[in-house]
């Protein structure tokens, strides 16, 4: 069972998962390491500050339609509402809608609340929310000092449940609790999945897609449209309302394995949405395999064939004409293992070699109990066993690596990450949209993309000659994996 | 009880002060904090300005704590940090700062750090755990572990005659942090002063050692800030000028160098001279397009503000002295520490002919729209405050600028609004907003 309804908070990847964050080997190594069940965490003796999966938490479900994000916290871990205060209406207004309402307070907590505790505050908090905003839904996030203290989240909810009618749904994602921020997007889906989701009253032609922003919005719905499906994009512009009937849906795919894990087998666990298990819609394979994955759960296999052979058509020339031009490009990839491993198999479509790659951590199994299909898929197809690092999204192991490897290109995804592989003057391409590689037109506009990058290198290079990296040249001359503690295992 | 609620965050934690260690050049920040307290700070303060320098959030050496130091605690999982940092990164100061946990916990932080005195490069410590106060207070007492740590412990030397240190703007958090410390060094460079500050390229462990041999102080900021430079006189005998307007325009500017100029003993002469020729250009231009100043449909005559302490009062003293709008109720969101709230009021009862101008210290930003709502501008209102100010300027057909955190939505590198030019440039950006509109 992947989703306890009677378990207030979801159980960690570390835990749920068997999910590391330390790993030094090659692709084949991991891959056998992983499915042999010998693979083992390693810890750091040294590290850099990386993310919280109370940011990942909050990042998405601050953009429910018509929800109000209270987070139980000192002032700071509210932060994200900086973050996300245009970011909403601009998605929104982007695609269209015109209601968008903002609503993201903070109990600010204080000196004096670590040692006497606020969860009057909180209550107070939660009912004048409601007052303010009328929101549909509450989500409330614990925070590190919430979760140190102890507060008992818990009985404020059964408080104010009999005094407004909306769900408060908690959220626990104390940054402390996961090194995989990635977790945070399993404590907002257990939040939605045991206070949000009702069960279905009837079936109905929509396919969950759990993605982040959208922005492939509009050509997912004409795909969808031609086989008579309707796509419901997840979680962002969604209201309340349209979240509590995702358990009616025909279907549930993502875009993002590491995203998706959580929900899209939870509604299959749940209620029985069938979540399609494929490699994600990067390229010509991952989008081959998406829609005809999604048409074998809906009985629309033929349709998909054919309308796949008339997109090739429109399609492949062109990315053939364009691999021309990248032969012989050495590449090193660092992104999440979501990304990472779709990207690496979009990149050896056009014939670029990795040469090394990067995953921030790594999932041996999704909650399904198996192993994320493009790891799988790119150990089993990828022309050459390559060099690969689970490292936490740790900068000195990173450019450590890119310094040596010397690729032509770096493909990046996560904030922060792009310019260090500049400032080594290697031309970097940061992946910003999940949808930037979709499909055959996606794989195309990408192929441009990183003809452009290696073309003009002139920004990458006037940057690298001016600027100093602020590590010592000891470094350097350390492996890259120097801080690895050996044959240590977490626990899990 | 009283409801304690932020809506809207305007400010964040103490630990969002590890932005004032990175604005020092080569200034290390070591985070004994959770894995995620640096990068949701900096995106939030930084973010939409860019943050990717010499030493950014991804650097910071941090010791990620999990659930085991909580537990068993961090002081070892500390020191293992900061010696590798000390052996990875080229920094030439490493500032340790802790977060809410491992304070709750207790670690020891100033014991773990007295164990590295005496190697090469100083390594220093603040306690500035989320609950314990704002971004600005640690701003302060980052300052101060620099000055009582650090300075204290380097041998004396003598006084450079001309020599002033400026303290004010704050790194990050105030967005246009950069530019204004350069155009305050500019306003007191063209009186034959030598302006020594601490932040920006090419500032850092040079310019912190020199602190001591300044002639004074020169504190441009209502209250952030104040207890450093009175600390620096105890410590090293150096007085202090504190003007606590961020002089922007003509008026301010050069009642600004008025002032500073008779605390350092500049002939007036050459002060006067200086200010002539800036007040000269200044309204050319003014001069030049007050047309477009005065003959529009949608140019507010009042004003309010929703930002921090040192913004509110130098946009309105600009608006109010130097343009000749009328202040409504202005809105301070950076919370001020209470002592400061009396004084706070004073500056802003100070205006031309008598004007003054209700302030309400907040840091619910629902309470504050409401007020606005509530409010007969008498016509257009002129807000200026952070982009949560925006859809409410909309919604009132008023008039908008962003100028705080969250600012979004514009890039800033290094414009200012300081000075004789900062105030041309804020009226450039006020009107690019005006002129969106039908006039």
């Amino acid at each position: 069972m992947v989703v306890n309804t009677k378990l207030h908070a979801h159980e960690t990847r570390e835990n749920r998962l068997g999910s590391i964050t330390g790993y030094s080997g090659t692709l084949k190594d991991l891959h056998h390491k992983a499915c042999c069940g010998t693979l083992q965490d390693k810890e750091r003796c040294f590290s850099q500050a990386s993310t919280c999966n109370a940011a990942c938490a909050f990042s998405i479900l601050s953009f429910i339609v018509d929800a109000a994000m209270i987070q139980h916290s000192p002032s700071g871990c509210a932060v994200t509402a900086m973050q996300v205060s245009n970011s909403k209406d601009q998605l929104a207004a982007k695609i269209g809608l015109n209601h968008s309402k903002s609503c993201y307070v903070c109990t600010d907590m204080d000196e004096t609340d670590t040692i006497y505790g606020a969860t009057e505050n909180l209550k107070e908090v939660i009912l004048e929310t409601y007052r303010r905003y009328r929101p549909n839904a509450i989500f409330v996030g614990a925070s590190c000092v919430s979760g140190v203290i102890g507060e008992d989240l818990e009985s404020v909810r059964s408080e104010v449940s009999g005094i407004i009618p909306i769900p408060v749904a908690l959220v626990y994602c104390e940054g402390f609790k996961t090194k995989i921020w990635a977790s945070g997007f399993d404590a907002a889906f257990h939040a939605i999945l045991t206070s949000i989701v009702k069960p279905p009253e009837k079936k109905s032609n929509i396919i969950n897609i759990i993605n982040f922003y959208g922005s492939a919005r509009k050509e997912i719905t004409e795909i969808f449209h031609e086989f008579g499906y309707e796509p419901l994009f997840l979680i962002s512009n969604t209201t309340i309302e349209q979240l509590s009937r995702i358990s009616e849906s025909a279907a549930t795919i993502s875009t993002c394995g590491t995203l998706g894990s959580y929900l899209g087998n939870g509604l299959s666990d749940l209620y029985g949405v069938p979540y399609v298990v494929s490699l994600q819609p990067h390229g010509i394979e991952g989008f081959d395999c998406w829609l005809s994955e999604l048409g074998k759960v809906l009985g629309k296999e033929e349709e998909i064939k054919t309308y796949l052979a008339r997109e090739k058509e429109k399609y492949l020339p062109k990315i053939e004409e364009v691999k021309r031009k990248l032969k012989g490009l050495k590449a090193v990839v660092g992104m999440g293992p979501g990304f990472n491993f779709n990207t690496s198999r979009a990149l050896q479509e056009l014939g670029i070699e990795i040469v090394y790659s990067a995953a921030w951590h790594f999932d041996r199994q999704y909650d399904d109990g198996k192993i994320p299909s493009a790891f799988d898929h790119l150990a089993h197809n990828s022309p050459n066993d390559f060099p690969l690092n689970v490292c936490d999204l740790q900068n000195h192991e990173m450019i450590h690596i890119l310094k040596s490897a010397k690729p032509d290109i770096f493909f990046s995804r996560h904030t922060g990450s792009t310019v260090w592989a500049m400032k080594l003057g290697i031309p970097a391409l940061c992946l910003y949209d999940e949808y930037d590689i979709f499909g055959y037109k996606g794989l195309l506009n990408f192929a441009y993309s990183i003809l452009d990058k290696v073309t003009n290198r002139s920004f990458t290079e006037n940057l690298s000659r001016r600027v100093k990296l602020p590590y010592n040249d000891w470094w350097f001359s350390q492996n890259n994996n120097h801080f690895l503690k050996s044959g240590e295992d977490n626990g899990s | 009880m009283v409801l304690k609620i932020i809506d809207q965050p305007r400010y964040v934690c103490a630990l969002g002060a590890m932005q004032t260690v990175q604005g020092i050049c080569r200034a290390v920040p070591v985070l004994h904090a959770g894995p995620g307290c640096a990068a949701k700070l900096a995106g939030g303060i930084a973010g939409s300005n860019g943050d990717s320098g010499y030493i950014s959030p991804q650097i910071y050496p941090c010791t990620n704590i999990t659930e085991n130091e909580i537990v068993f605690g961090g002081e070892g999982r500390l020191k293992e940090t900061i010696e590798n940092a000390l052996r990875m990164i080229d920094g030439d100061l490493f500032v340790v700062l802790s977060g809410c946990t491992t304070e709750i916990v207790g670690d020891d932080i100033a014991q773990v750090v007295s164990s590295f005195e005496g190697s090469e490069k100083p390594v220093i410590y603040v306690e500035t755990a989320g609950f314990k106060g704002t971004n600005l207070q640690g701003h302060e007492w980052i300052v101060d572990a620099i000055i009582t740590q650090y300075l204290v412990k380097k041998p004396g030397k003598g006084r450079i005659k001309g020599l002033v240190n400026i303290w004010g703007p704050v790194p990050s958090f105030d967005p246009f942090w950069i530019g204004n410390i350069r155009e305050l060094e500019h306003l007191i460079r063209e009186i034959g002063l030598t302006p020594n500050t601490i932040f920006g390229e090419n500032r850092g462990i040079e310019e912190i050692d020199r602190i001591p041999q300044a002639e004074f102080n020169l504190l441009v900021s209502p209250w952030v800030g104040l207890s450093n430079v009175k600390k620096l006189e105890e410590i090293f005998g150096t007085p202090y000028l504190h003007y606590p307007v961020l002089p922007i325009g003509a008026y301010e500017s050069t009642r600004f160098l008025q002032v500073v100029g008779k605390f350092a003993g500049i002939d007036p002469s050459l002060v006067t001279a200086v200010i002539d020729r800036h007040e000269k250009e200044y309204y050319y231009y003014i001069e030049r397009t007050s047309d477009v100043f005065l003959e529009n449909r949608t140019m507010s005559r009042r004003f309010s503000t929703v930002t921090s302490t040192t913004d509110a009062l130098a946009v309105s003293r600009f608006l109010v002295n130097d343009f000749g709008l009328i202040p409504a109720t202005q809105f301070i969101t950076d919370k001020p520490p209470e002592e400061y709230h009396e004084t706070i009021r004073q500056y802003f009862r100070d205006f031309t002919y008598r004007i003054s101008t209700d302030i309400v210290f907040s840091r619910d930003g629902y309470e504050i729209h409401e007020e606005i709502r509530r409010t007969d501008y008498h016509g257009a209102p002129l807000i200026i405050g952070s982009i949560f100010e925006k859809k409410l300027a909309e919604e009132l057909q008023g008039n908008f600028l962003a100028i705080s955190v969250p600012i979004k939505e514009r890039l800033i590198l290094n414009s200012s609004y300081v000075g004789y030019q900062g105030g041309l440039r804020l009226l450039e950006d006020i009107y690019s907003y005006v002129f969106k509109q039908f006039n």
